[in-house]
């Protein structure tokens, strides 16, 4: 039996509603350089950051929305998964009563609030993978109904956009859904974009790639160029923080190309807020470390 | 410009407003989000409604406080709820599109000045603003901490039973900052913003779709 890890998952949730990661907060800054000053676009980032420096000395949740929970489990295979799960839902219960976390799991049938954040099987959402090592790394990434409900799927081709079976397609989808969330998806945001898969992998890597370094590239060089277009012709559509009009609307796009059926060319784009909050512990022995 | 306005709100302080402008709000402000929406309206807007006379309690203190007042878009983040010692830690705003199928109902109901949310409203909400008169403010998405902080009291809350998100808290402020983003003129920022970025899109795209 390993060591009970409930409090420091709890940690984790903390952390990461709390405590905005630096590099994302870096972009935040340069975006805020980068608007007018005394425009609505330079209050609303001024605002936002002023609100990341409060979040984070006073320990209270950066957004009321503390979303869905989405932890990616990377675990020995010394380790029972039953045990982890257990733990995980024990932490995002004592979490949701610390109020690190809002009460969010509704019962769409009776409108039921659970008041602990644990749904059924899916809620919290945990993803897991065995692998050979003796490092357990539990990543968690808390991502807003806000921009859960702008994220979306296309299946190319797509007649109205004109969008065919290639990268040129992929980049006018991509915009496209940019323009449709406008400054609902909480501006200035990023975008994870998935090529390929089935409907279900597809929206899942979209999220995924939000586990990737911020400041890495796609190894791929083709996609690489285009993620840095994406994010500058986005910028172009002048919608802004908040969509109060300005220059930042996206901060950084990230595509992964995964395999998909003959039949099937699905780019699925996930749109994360500013406020991207995500964590990772990785615990060796009785050693536990946050980043 | 910025305006400090003050609950209830007068028409013709409503009348000043324009888009662009800060307000600086204090007074009260009730929560209400999807849940309390389209409760409203099926009790107390369509005919079929027949409220319960619990219900019909509820709807008057409601107007007792949202009489010429506003009404804000949020589900906060509350400690003590278990004893009853209510603590709003954060309190940003939610997208408010989601309530256009009942936002003009629901103003006209408590005769609302005020809609408090992000992201904007659509052209149903856009001309109750103008025969009202009435405005929608915008708060800044996520600012959760910097808003809650403006609350000073919580003076109540309505139906709880749906969950601390959905419920309908009865907040007292004190400088709350808001930008008006539609007025009592027809202007919408984010119709402008929509319009001009879908020129931009054609142009980067090379459709008129």
């Amino acid at each position: 039996m390993n060591k009970d890890l409930t409090r420091e998952i709890c940690e984790l949730i903390r952390i990461t509603s709390t405590d905005l990661p630096e590099p994302v907060e870096k972009r935040l800054r340069s975006a805020l350089a980068r608007e007018v000053p005394g425009s609505a676009a330079h209050e609303a980032l001024r605002t936002i950051l002023e609100n990341v420096d409060l979040a984070r000395r006073n320990s209270i949740p950066v957004c009321q929305d503390t979303g869905v929970p989405v932890f990616y489990v990377r675990f020995p295979f010394t380790m029972n998964m039953v045990d982890i799960e257990r733990q995980i839902r024990d932490a995002v219960a004592l979490a949701t009563r610390e109020s690190y976390l809002r009460p969010n799991a509704v019962d769409p049938l009776t409108g039921t609030n659970s008041g602990n954040n644990l749904g059924d099987d899916h809620f919290p959402s945990i993803h897991y993978k065995q692998v050979e090592s003796d490092e357990l790394t539990i990543d968690l990434i808390l991502k807003g109904g806000g921009c859960e409900n702008v994220g979306v799927q296309y299946t190319l081709p797509d007649e109205r956009l004109k969008a065919g079976r290639d990268l040129e397609g992929v980049r006018k989808a991509a915009l496209d859904a940019v323009f449709q969330a406008q400054g609902q998806g909480c501006a200035p945001g990023f975008l994870g974009v998935t090529i390929g898969g089935d409907r279900e992998t597809s929206y899942a890597v979209s999220k995924e790639v939000f586990l990737r370094d911020l400041n890495d590239q796609s190894p791929d060089i083709n996609l690489s160029i285009l993620e840095e277009q994406i994010t500058s012709e986005a910028n172009m559509l002048g919608i802004g923080p908040m969509g109060f009009g300005g220059k930042s609307t996206i901060l950084e796009t990230k595509i992964k190309a995964i395999h998909r059926l003959p039949a099937c060319y699905f780019v699925t784009i996930s749109y994360m807020c500013w406020a991207y909050r995500r964590r990772r512990m990785t615990v060796v022995g009785d050693i536990v470390h946050y980043e | 410009m910025q305006i400090e306005l003050h609950t209830p709100i007068a028409d013709e302080d409503v009348l000043r407003l324009h888009v662009g402008d800060t307000v600086i709000l204090t007074g009260i402000i009730v929560t209400g989000r999807d849940a309390a929406h389209q409760w409203l309206y099926k009790k107390f807007c369509d005919p079929a409604g027949d409220p319960s006379s619990e219900e019909k309690v509820i709807s008057e203190e409601l107007k007792s406080y949202l009489h010429r007042g506003v009404i804000y878009h949020c589900g906060p983040v509350v400690s003590g709820v278990d004893t009853r010692q209510y603590r709003i830690l954060a309190a940003g705003p939610t997208t408010s599109i989601r309530e256009e199928l009942y936002q003009a109902d629901i103003m006209r109901l408590f005769n609302i000045k005020g809609v408090i949310g992000k992201g904007g409203m659509g052209q149903n909400t856009l001309e109750y603003c103008q025969k009202s008169p009435a405005v929608y403010f915008h708060a800044v998405g996520g600012a959760a901490v910097l808003i809650a902080r403006s609350v000073k009291e919580v003076l109540g809350v309505y139906k709880l039973e749906w969950g601390v998100p959905e419920a309908m808290w009865v907040f007292r402020v004190e400088q709350l900052p808001v930008i008006v983003t539609m007025d009592a003129f027809g202007t919408s920022l984010h119709e402008q913003i929509r319009a001009a970025s879908k020129k931009a899109l054609d142009h980067l795209i090379g459709t008129n779709v």
